[in-house]
Protein backbone atom coordinates (compact mmCIF):
# COMPACT_ATOMS: atom_id res chain seq x y z
CA UNK A 1 0.00 0.00 0.00
CA UNK A 2 1.03 3.00 -1.14
CA UNK A 3 0.07 5.59 1.58
CA UNK A 4 2.01 8.49 3.33
CA UNK A 5 0.88 8.51 7.27
CA UNK A 6 0.48 12.40 8.13
CA UNK A 7 -0.87 11.98 11.77
CA UNK A 8 -0.19 15.89 12.07
CA UNK A 9 -2.85 16.74 9.56
CA UNK A 10 -5.07 17.29 12.26
CA UNK A 11 -2.68 20.52 13.56
CA UNK A 12 -3.00 21.71 10.04
CA UNK A 13 -5.62 24.79 9.00
CA UNK A 14 -8.32 23.21 7.04
CA UNK A 15 -9.78 24.81 3.80
CA UNK A 16 -12.60 26.38 4.91
CA UNK A 17 -10.40 29.04 6.90
CA UNK A 18 -12.22 27.64 10.34
CA UNK A 19 -8.91 26.41 12.03
CA UNK A 20 -7.58 23.59 11.79
CA UNK A 21 -8.78 19.91 10.34
CA UNK A 22 -9.42 19.14 14.37
CA UNK A 23 -11.34 22.03 14.37
CA UNK A 24 -13.71 20.97 11.49
CA UNK A 25 -14.19 17.69 13.00
CA UNK A 26 -14.94 18.82 16.35
CA UNK A 27 -17.42 21.13 15.03
CA UNK A 28 -18.70 18.32 13.28
CA UNK A 29 -18.63 16.42 16.83
CA UNK A 30 -21.33 19.03 17.89
CA UNK A 31 -23.60 18.86 15.42
CA UNK A 32 -23.22 15.40 16.08
CA UNK A 33 -24.09 15.83 19.50
CA UNK A 34 -26.69 17.72 19.29
CA UNK A 35 -28.84 16.12 16.73
CA UNK A 36 -28.50 13.02 18.94
CA UNK A 37 -29.82 14.52 22.08
CA UNK A 38 -32.48 16.20 20.55
CA UNK A 39 -33.36 12.95 18.61
CA UNK A 40 -33.36 11.41 22.00
CA UNK A 41 -35.52 13.78 23.41
CA UNK A 42 -38.14 12.91 20.43
CA UNK A 43 -37.68 8.98 21.03
CA UNK A 44 -37.69 9.63 24.95
CA UNK A 45 -40.97 11.43 25.10
CA UNK A 46 -42.52 10.09 22.00
CA UNK A 47 -41.71 6.45 22.69
CA UNK A 48 -43.09 6.64 26.01
CA UNK A 49 -46.64 8.11 24.99
CA UNK A 50 -47.16 5.44 22.61
CA UNK A 51 -45.46 3.00 25.05
CA UNK A 52 -48.16 3.66 27.59
CA UNK A 53 -50.60 3.44 25.20
CA UNK A 54 -49.83 -0.12 23.97
CA UNK A 55 -50.63 -1.04 27.48
CA UNK A 56 -53.52 0.52 28.01
CA UNK A 57 -57.29 -1.56 27.93
CA UNK A 58 -58.43 0.98 25.58
CA UNK A 59 -58.79 -0.83 21.70
CA UNK A 60 -58.43 2.54 20.56
CA UNK A 61 -55.41 3.41 22.22
CA UNK A 62 -53.61 0.09 21.78
CA UNK A 63 -54.62 0.20 18.21
CA UNK A 64 -52.85 3.95 17.57
CA UNK A 65 -49.68 2.56 19.29
CA UNK A 66 -49.57 -0.47 17.18
CA UNK A 67 -50.03 1.87 14.50
CA UNK A 68 -46.70 3.90 15.41
CA UNK A 69 -44.77 1.04 16.39
CA UNK A 70 -44.82 -0.72 13.16
CA UNK A 71 -45.10 2.64 10.94
CA UNK A 72 -41.63 3.68 12.21
CA UNK A 73 -39.75 0.49 13.11
CA UNK A 74 -40.51 -1.31 9.49
CA UNK A 75 -38.80 0.97 7.36
CA UNK A 76 -34.88 0.97 6.80
CA UNK A 77 -33.50 4.74 8.76
CA UNK A 78 -32.33 5.49 5.53
CA UNK A 79 -35.94 5.39 3.66
CA UNK A 80 -37.53 7.24 5.94
CA UNK A 81 -35.15 10.38 6.21
CA UNK A 82 -35.58 10.44 2.50
CA UNK A 83 -39.53 10.24 3.20
CA UNK A 84 -39.07 13.25 5.21
CA UNK A 85 -36.54 15.58 3.38
CA UNK A 86 -37.24 14.83 -0.36
CA UNK A 87 -41.06 13.20 -0.37
CA UNK A 88 -42.82 15.26 2.24
CA UNK A 89 -42.08 18.59 0.71
CA UNK A 90 -43.51 17.06 -2.27
CA UNK A 91 -46.73 16.00 -0.69
CA UNK A 92 -47.86 19.00 1.11
CA UNK A 93 -49.42 21.79 -0.54
CA UNK A 94 -46.79 23.99 -2.70
CA UNK A 95 -46.41 27.12 -0.24
CA UNK A 96 -45.97 24.40 2.62
CA UNK A 97 -43.70 22.38 0.79
CA UNK A 98 -41.92 25.50 -0.17
CA UNK A 99 -42.02 26.56 3.00
CA UNK A 100 -40.32 23.68 4.65
CA UNK A 101 -37.55 23.36 2.03
CA UNK A 102 -36.63 26.51 2.66
CA UNK A 103 -36.38 26.54 6.27
CA UNK A 104 -32.85 27.41 7.91
CA UNK A 105 -30.66 24.02 8.99
CA UNK A 106 -33.54 21.88 6.99
CA UNK A 107 -31.10 19.02 7.26
CA UNK A 108 -30.54 18.87 11.41
CA UNK A 109 -34.31 19.22 12.04
CA UNK A 110 -35.35 16.56 9.44
CA UNK A 111 -32.74 14.43 10.86
CA UNK A 112 -32.91 15.06 14.45
CA UNK A 113 -37.23 14.25 13.55
CA UNK A 114 -36.41 11.32 11.63
CA UNK A 115 -33.86 9.96 13.98
CA UNK A 116 -36.31 10.20 17.31
CA UNK A 117 -39.34 8.86 15.24
CA UNK A 118 -37.48 6.18 14.49
CA UNK A 119 -35.78 5.18 17.49
CA UNK A 120 -39.27 6.37 19.09
CA UNK A 121 -40.76 2.62 17.85
CA UNK A 122 -37.76 1.23 20.01
CA UNK A 123 -38.12 3.13 23.13
CA UNK A 124 -42.05 2.49 23.00
CA UNK A 125 -42.19 -1.67 22.86
CA UNK A 126 -39.24 -1.07 25.48
CA UNK A 127 -41.50 0.28 28.09
CA UNK A 128 -44.11 -1.57 27.23
CA UNK A 129 -42.17 -4.33 27.84
CA UNK A 130 -41.00 -2.78 31.66
CA UNK A 131 -44.21 -2.18 31.96
CA UNK A 132 -45.93 -5.29 31.49
CA UNK A 133 -42.93 -7.28 33.70
CA UNK A 134 -44.50 -5.42 36.81
CA UNK A 135 -46.80 -7.69 39.03
CA UNK A 136 -50.33 -7.12 37.67
CA UNK A 137 -51.18 -6.50 41.52
CA UNK A 138 -49.38 -2.95 41.51
CA UNK A 139 -51.80 -1.41 39.32
CA UNK A 140 -54.50 -3.45 41.05
CA UNK A 141 -53.69 -1.90 44.45
CA UNK A 142 -52.96 1.55 43.23
CA UNK A 143 -56.21 1.52 41.44
CA UNK A 144 -57.55 -0.21 45.05
CA UNK A 145 -56.23 3.06 46.78
CA UNK A 146 -58.30 5.47 44.56
CA UNK A 147 -55.82 6.58 42.34
CA UNK A 148 -56.37 7.51 38.87
CA UNK A 149 -55.31 5.81 35.92
CA UNK A 150 -52.93 8.65 35.16
CA UNK A 151 -51.92 9.11 38.73
CA UNK A 152 -50.92 5.26 38.65
CA UNK A 153 -48.47 5.35 35.79
CA UNK A 154 -47.44 8.72 36.71
CA UNK A 155 -46.37 7.17 40.74
CA UNK A 156 -46.90 3.51 40.72
CA UNK A 157 -46.10 1.90 37.22
CA UNK A 158 -43.61 4.03 35.25
CA UNK A 159 -40.99 4.76 38.05
CA UNK A 160 -40.20 1.17 38.57
CA UNK A 161 -40.60 -0.03 34.96
CA UNK A 162 -38.34 2.97 33.57
CA UNK A 163 -35.37 1.66 36.48
CA UNK A 164 -36.20 -2.00 35.03
CA UNK A 165 -35.72 -0.70 31.40
CA UNK A 166 -32.88 1.63 32.07
CA UNK A 167 -29.90 -0.47 30.52
CA UNK A 168 -31.52 -0.92 27.55
CA UNK A 169 -32.30 2.56 27.27
CA UNK A 170 -28.55 2.86 27.40
CA UNK A 171 -27.97 1.09 24.37
CA UNK A 172 -30.96 3.07 22.29
CA UNK A 173 -29.28 6.41 23.56
CA UNK A 174 -26.11 4.82 21.54
CA UNK A 175 -27.67 3.74 18.70
CA UNK A 176 -29.31 7.16 18.79
CA UNK A 177 -26.08 8.80 18.11
CA UNK A 178 -24.46 6.23 16.05
CA UNK A 179 -27.71 6.42 13.81
CA UNK A 180 -27.46 10.32 13.62
CA UNK A 181 -24.67 9.40 11.45
CA UNK A 182 -27.28 8.40 8.62
CA UNK A 183 -28.29 11.98 8.25
CA UNK A 184 -25.09 12.70 5.95
CA UNK A 185 -27.35 11.40 3.34
CA UNK A 186 -29.34 14.51 3.49
CA UNK A 187 -26.52 16.78 3.57
CA UNK A 188 -26.27 17.49 7.67
CA UNK A 189 -22.34 17.52 7.72
CA UNK A 190 -21.93 15.80 11.40
CA UNK A 191 -19.04 13.91 12.80
CA UNK A 192 -18.83 11.36 9.91
CA UNK A 193 -19.72 14.46 7.39
CA UNK A 194 -16.68 16.29 8.69
CA UNK A 195 -14.62 13.36 8.24
CA UNK A 196 -15.33 12.52 4.62
CA UNK A 197 -14.60 16.41 3.90
CA UNK A 198 -11.28 16.31 5.84
CA UNK A 199 -10.33 13.22 3.85
CA UNK A 200 -11.57 14.56 0.31
CA UNK A 201 -9.57 18.12 1.22
CA UNK A 202 -6.40 16.49 2.84
CA UNK A 203 -6.80 13.03 1.33
CA UNK A 204 -5.82 11.32 4.95
CA UNK A 205 -8.61 8.83 4.67
CA UNK A 206 -7.12 6.79 7.32
CA UNK A 207 -6.37 9.57 9.80
CA UNK A 208 -9.84 11.22 9.33
CA UNK A 209 -11.90 8.21 10.16
CA UNK A 210 -9.69 6.91 12.80
CA UNK A 211 -10.38 10.41 14.69
CA UNK A 212 -13.79 9.98 13.91
CA UNK A 213 -13.78 6.44 15.38
CA UNK A 214 -12.16 7.71 18.57
CA UNK A 215 -14.54 10.67 19.13
CA UNK A 216 -17.51 8.47 18.62
CA UNK A 217 -16.30 6.10 20.96
CA UNK A 218 -15.58 8.85 23.24
CA UNK A 219 -18.83 9.77 23.16
CA UNK A 220 -20.65 6.81 24.11
CA UNK A 221 -18.23 5.78 26.28
CA UNK A 222 -19.18 9.37 28.28
CA UNK A 223 -23.01 8.22 27.67
CA UNK A 224 -22.48 4.81 29.52
CA UNK A 225 -20.88 6.09 32.33
CA UNK A 226 -23.71 8.76 32.88
CA UNK A 227 -25.87 6.20 32.50
CA UNK A 228 -24.23 4.02 34.65
CA UNK A 229 -24.91 6.61 37.42
CA UNK A 230 -27.99 7.47 36.44
CA UNK A 231 -28.78 3.86 37.31
CA UNK A 232 -26.81 3.76 40.46
CA UNK A 233 -28.58 6.75 41.43
CA UNK A 234 -32.11 5.35 41.51
CA UNK A 235 -31.46 1.78 42.55
CA UNK A 236 -33.64 0.71 45.18
CA UNK A 237 -32.48 -0.35 48.28
CA UNK A 238 -32.66 -4.29 48.75
CA UNK A 239 -34.12 -4.14 45.26
CA UNK A 240 -33.19 -6.99 43.11
CA UNK A 241 -33.86 -5.95 39.24
CA UNK A 242 -35.32 -8.32 37.22
CA UNK A 243 -37.06 -10.08 40.23
CA UNK B 1 -72.51 -1.91 54.31
CA UNK B 2 -71.60 -4.63 51.12
CA UNK B 3 -74.94 -5.46 49.27
CA UNK B 4 -73.91 -7.96 46.57
CA UNK B 5 -76.99 -9.14 44.24
CA UNK B 6 -77.33 -11.90 41.75
CA UNK B 7 -73.46 -11.18 40.12
CA UNK B 8 -72.41 -13.22 37.73
CA UNK B 9 -69.27 -12.76 35.98
CA UNK B 10 -67.84 -14.21 32.78
CA UNK B 11 -64.03 -14.90 31.78
CA UNK B 12 -64.47 -14.91 27.92
CA UNK B 13 -67.68 -16.17 26.23
CA UNK B 14 -67.58 -19.43 27.62
CA UNK B 15 -65.65 -19.64 31.63
CA UNK B 16 -68.57 -18.61 34.09
CA UNK B 17 -66.21 -17.34 37.27
CA UNK B 18 -69.37 -16.50 39.54
CA UNK B 19 -73.07 -17.42 39.25
CA UNK B 20 -75.34 -15.73 40.99
CA UNK B 21 -74.04 -14.64 43.96
CA UNK B 22 -75.84 -12.92 46.70
CA UNK B 23 -74.44 -12.33 49.76
CA UNK B 24 -74.42 -8.88 52.10
CA UNK B 25 -71.93 -7.40 54.37
CA UNK B 26 -73.47 -5.60 57.44
CA UNK B 27 -71.31 -2.42 59.07
CA UNK B 28 -69.11 -3.53 61.34
CA UNK B 29 -69.95 -7.18 60.68
CA UNK B 30 -66.41 -9.79 59.84
CA UNK B 31 -67.02 -12.39 57.25
CA UNK B 32 -64.73 -14.28 56.04
CA UNK B 33 -64.91 -16.70 52.41
CA UNK B 34 -63.02 -19.39 52.13
CA UNK B 35 -63.03 -22.13 49.71
CA UNK B 36 -60.83 -24.96 47.25
CA UNK B 37 -58.84 -22.64 44.81
CA UNK B 38 -60.26 -21.48 41.32
CA UNK B 39 -63.88 -21.59 43.32
CA UNK B 40 -64.42 -17.59 42.89
CA UNK B 41 -63.38 -15.82 45.96
CA UNK B 42 -60.79 -13.71 45.40
CA UNK B 43 -62.97 -12.96 41.64
CA UNK B 44 -65.90 -12.21 44.29
CA UNK B 45 -64.00 -9.91 46.35
CA UNK B 46 -62.39 -8.30 44.20
CA UNK B 47 -65.48 -7.06 42.08
CA UNK B 48 -66.25 -5.17 45.21
CA UNK B 49 -64.79 -2.45 44.77
CA UNK B 50 -64.53 -2.83 40.92
CA UNK B 51 -61.01 -4.04 40.09
CA UNK B 52 -63.07 -6.80 38.40
CA UNK B 53 -66.15 -5.69 36.21
CA UNK B 54 -69.15 -8.19 36.22
CA UNK B 55 -71.32 -9.01 33.74
CA UNK B 56 -74.53 -9.52 35.44
CA UNK B 57 -76.47 -8.43 38.84
CA UNK B 58 -75.39 -5.47 40.96
CA UNK B 59 -73.00 -4.67 44.02
CA UNK B 60 -73.74 -1.64 46.25
CA UNK B 61 -71.15 -0.26 48.71
CA UNK B 62 -72.13 2.16 51.45
CA UNK B 63 -75.12 2.78 49.18
CA UNK B 64 -73.43 3.42 45.88
CA UNK B 65 -74.06 1.08 42.70
CA UNK B 66 -70.69 -0.47 42.34
CA UNK B 67 -71.29 -1.42 38.78
CA UNK B 68 -72.90 2.12 37.48
CA UNK B 69 -71.05 3.26 35.05
CA UNK B 70 -71.61 6.87 36.63
CA UNK B 71 -70.05 6.56 39.40
CA UNK B 72 -66.82 7.73 40.24
CA UNK B 73 -64.91 4.84 40.86
CA UNK B 74 -61.47 6.21 42.24
CA UNK B 75 -63.74 8.31 44.53
CA UNK B 76 -65.20 4.79 45.35
CA UNK B 77 -62.17 2.48 45.80
CA UNK B 78 -60.41 5.17 47.53
CA UNK B 79 -63.25 4.81 51.01
CA UNK B 80 -62.47 0.94 50.43
CA UNK B 81 -59.00 -0.62 51.81
CA UNK B 82 -57.81 -3.57 50.34
CA UNK B 83 -54.90 -5.87 51.07
CA UNK B 84 -53.35 -8.05 48.43
CA UNK B 85 -51.79 -11.83 48.34
CA UNK B 86 -48.39 -10.42 47.77
CA UNK B 87 -48.35 -7.33 49.55
CA UNK B 88 -48.18 -4.99 46.37
CA UNK B 89 -46.52 -2.13 48.15
CA UNK B 90 -44.79 0.00 46.09
CA UNK B 91 -40.95 -0.92 45.81
CA UNK B 92 -39.66 2.45 44.56
CA UNK B 93 -41.12 4.35 47.41
CA UNK B 94 -40.53 4.66 51.22
CA UNK B 95 -42.40 2.88 53.63
CA UNK B 96 -43.74 6.62 54.87
CA UNK B 97 -44.45 7.66 51.32
CA UNK B 98 -46.24 3.86 50.57
CA UNK B 99 -48.72 5.44 53.38
CA UNK B 100 -48.48 8.89 52.03
CA UNK B 101 -49.26 8.36 48.28
CA UNK B 102 -52.52 8.25 48.57
CA UNK B 103 -53.47 10.48 50.92
CA UNK B 104 -52.09 13.10 49.66
CA UNK B 105 -53.08 12.46 45.76
CA UNK B 106 -56.38 10.88 46.37
CA UNK B 107 -57.77 12.55 49.48
CA UNK B 108 -55.46 15.94 48.95
CA UNK B 109 -54.35 16.01 52.32
CA UNK B 110 -51.31 17.88 53.23
CA UNK B 111 -48.21 16.45 53.52
CA UNK B 112 -47.77 16.82 57.40
CA UNK B 113 -50.95 15.61 58.03
CA UNK B 114 -50.58 12.59 55.84
CA UNK B 115 -47.08 12.13 57.65
CA UNK B 116 -49.03 12.38 61.09
CA UNK B 117 -51.45 9.51 60.03
CA UNK B 118 -48.89 7.68 58.59
CA UNK B 119 -46.47 7.57 61.50
CA UNK B 120 -49.84 7.24 64.26
CA UNK B 121 -50.47 3.38 61.72
CA UNK B 122 -47.41 2.08 61.57
CA UNK B 123 -46.61 3.01 65.10
CA UNK B 124 -50.32 0.62 65.95
CA UNK B 125 -48.56 -2.08 63.54
CA UNK B 126 -44.83 -1.99 65.20
CA UNK B 127 -42.76 -0.62 62.15
CA UNK B 128 -42.54 2.88 63.34
CA UNK B 129 -38.65 2.25 63.32
CA UNK B 130 -38.83 1.02 59.19
CA UNK B 131 -40.86 4.42 57.92
CA UNK B 132 -37.46 4.93 56.25
CA UNK B 133 -36.79 1.64 54.59
CA UNK B 134 -37.81 0.74 51.62
CA UNK B 135 -40.12 -2.53 50.74
CA UNK B 136 -37.22 -4.85 49.70
CA UNK B 137 -35.92 -4.41 53.35
CA UNK B 138 -38.47 -5.89 54.91
CA UNK B 139 -40.04 -9.43 55.70
CA UNK B 140 -42.82 -10.81 54.26
CA UNK B 141 -45.40 -10.27 57.54
CA UNK B 142 -43.79 -6.81 57.61
CA UNK B 143 -44.69 -5.49 54.65
CA UNK B 144 -48.22 -7.14 55.17
CA UNK B 145 -48.51 -5.13 57.78
CA UNK B 146 -47.49 -2.02 55.99
CA UNK B 147 -49.98 -2.73 53.22
CA UNK B 148 -52.98 -2.87 56.02
CA UNK B 149 -51.37 0.40 57.30
CA UNK B 150 -51.57 2.08 53.94
CA UNK B 151 -55.09 0.74 53.19
CA UNK B 152 -56.27 1.87 56.93
CA UNK B 153 -54.76 5.33 55.88
CA UNK B 154 -57.22 6.15 53.85
CA UNK B 155 -59.91 5.81 56.43
CA UNK B 156 -62.27 3.19 54.90
CA UNK B 157 -65.17 2.44 55.89
CA UNK B 158 -64.58 -0.97 55.13
CA UNK B 159 -61.88 -3.85 54.49
CA UNK B 160 -61.44 -6.27 52.02
CA UNK B 161 -58.55 -8.83 52.43
CA UNK B 162 -57.83 -10.91 49.14
CA UNK B 163 -55.68 -14.14 50.95
CA UNK B 164 -53.63 -11.70 53.35
CA UNK B 165 -51.48 -14.66 55.00
CA UNK B 166 -51.24 -17.07 51.94
CA UNK B 167 -48.00 -15.68 50.69
CA UNK B 168 -46.22 -15.88 54.30
CA UNK B 169 -43.69 -17.85 55.76
CA UNK B 170 -45.99 -20.31 58.94
CA UNK B 171 -44.29 -18.11 61.79
CA UNK B 172 -45.14 -14.47 60.05
CA UNK B 173 -48.63 -15.39 59.31
CA UNK B 174 -49.63 -14.80 63.18
CA UNK B 175 -48.15 -11.29 63.15
CA UNK B 176 -50.32 -10.47 60.22
CA UNK B 177 -53.63 -12.02 61.71
CA UNK B 178 -52.87 -10.18 64.98
CA UNK B 179 -53.52 -6.85 63.24
CA UNK B 180 -56.43 -7.95 61.38
CA UNK B 181 -57.95 -9.71 64.95
CA UNK B 182 -57.33 -6.14 66.74
CA UNK B 183 -59.18 -4.49 63.40
CA UNK B 184 -61.97 -6.50 63.97
CA UNK B 185 -62.59 -6.08 67.62
CA UNK B 186 -62.17 -2.64 66.98
CA UNK B 187 -65.53 -3.29 64.97
CA UNK B 188 -64.18 -2.52 61.04
CA UNK B 189 -66.51 -3.71 58.50
CA UNK B 190 -64.24 -6.90 56.93
CA UNK B 191 -64.54 -9.18 54.27
CA UNK B 192 -61.81 -11.87 54.24
CA UNK B 193 -60.87 -13.68 51.47
CA UNK B 194 -58.69 -17.03 53.63
CA UNK B 195 -58.00 -20.13 54.64
CA UNK B 196 -56.87 -19.24 57.94
CA UNK B 197 -59.85 -20.93 59.32
CA UNK B 198 -58.60 -20.20 63.29
CA UNK B 199 -59.14 -16.58 62.56
CA UNK B 200 -62.46 -16.92 61.05
CA UNK B 201 -63.31 -19.24 64.54
CA UNK B 202 -61.99 -16.58 66.07
CA UNK B 203 -63.84 -13.11 64.53
CA UNK B 204 -65.42 -13.92 62.27
CA UNK B 205 -69.49 -13.21 62.11
CA UNK B 206 -70.62 -15.23 59.16
CA UNK B 207 -68.58 -17.57 56.78
CA UNK B 208 -69.01 -17.88 53.02
CA UNK B 209 -67.81 -21.26 51.57
CA UNK B 210 -68.04 -20.47 47.54
CA UNK B 211 -67.29 -23.83 45.12
CA UNK B 212 -66.95 -23.75 41.14
CA UNK B 213 -68.16 -19.76 41.29
CA UNK B 214 -71.54 -20.40 43.48
CA UNK B 215 -72.12 -19.35 47.04
CA UNK B 216 -72.48 -22.88 48.49
CA UNK B 217 -73.19 -21.55 52.14
CA UNK B 218 -73.55 -18.42 53.67
CA UNK B 219 -73.84 -19.40 57.38
CA UNK B 220 -73.45 -18.03 61.12
CA UNK B 221 -70.00 -18.62 61.93
CA UNK B 222 -71.44 -21.69 64.86
CA UNK B 223 -73.43 -22.86 62.64
CA UNK B 224 -70.79 -22.89 59.60
CA UNK B 225 -68.34 -24.91 62.08
CA UNK B 226 -70.84 -27.08 63.57
CA UNK B 227 -72.94 -28.31 61.01
CA UNK B 228 -72.56 -27.62 57.54
CA UNK B 229 -75.32 -28.41 55.38
CA UNK B 230 -73.25 -28.74 52.41
CA UNK B 231 -71.44 -32.14 51.18
CA UNK B 232 -68.91 -29.78 49.65
CA UNK B 233 -68.10 -27.32 52.47
CA UNK B 234 -68.06 -30.61 55.03
CA UNK B 235 -65.36 -32.19 52.85
CA UNK B 236 -63.69 -28.99 52.85
CA UNK B 237 -63.79 -28.35 56.55
CA UNK B 238 -62.34 -31.77 57.28
CA UNK B 239 -59.28 -31.58 54.66
CA UNK B 240 -58.45 -28.29 56.16
CA UNK B 241 -58.69 -28.89 59.40
CA UNK B 242 -57.14 -32.43 59.56
CA UNK B 243 -53.91 -31.74 60.85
Amino acid sequence: MNYNWNWHIFLEPNPMGTGTYLDLLLSGLVVTVKVSVLAWIIALVSGSVIGVLRTLPSKTASWIGFCWVEFFRNMPLLVQLFLWFFVLPELLPRSAGLWLKQLPNAPFWTAAIGVGLFMSARVAVQLQAGITSLPRGQKQASTALGLTTVQTYRYVLLPMAFRIILPPLTSEFLNTIKNSAVAITIGLIELTGQARSMQEFSFQVFEAFTAATVLYLLLNFVVVTAMRFLERYVAIPGYITGK
Amino acid sequence: MIEINHVNKWYGPAFQVLKDCTTSVAKGEVVVVCGPSGSGKSTLIKCVNALEPIQGGEIVLDGVKVNDPKTDLPKLRSRVGMVFQHFELFPHLRIIDNLRLAQEKVLGRKHDDATAKATKLLERVGLKDHARKYPAELSGGQQQRVAIARALAMDPIAMLFDEPTSALDPEMISEVLDVMVDLAREGMTMMVVTHEMGFANKVADRVIFMDRGEIVEDAKKADFFGTPRSDRAQKFLSKILQH
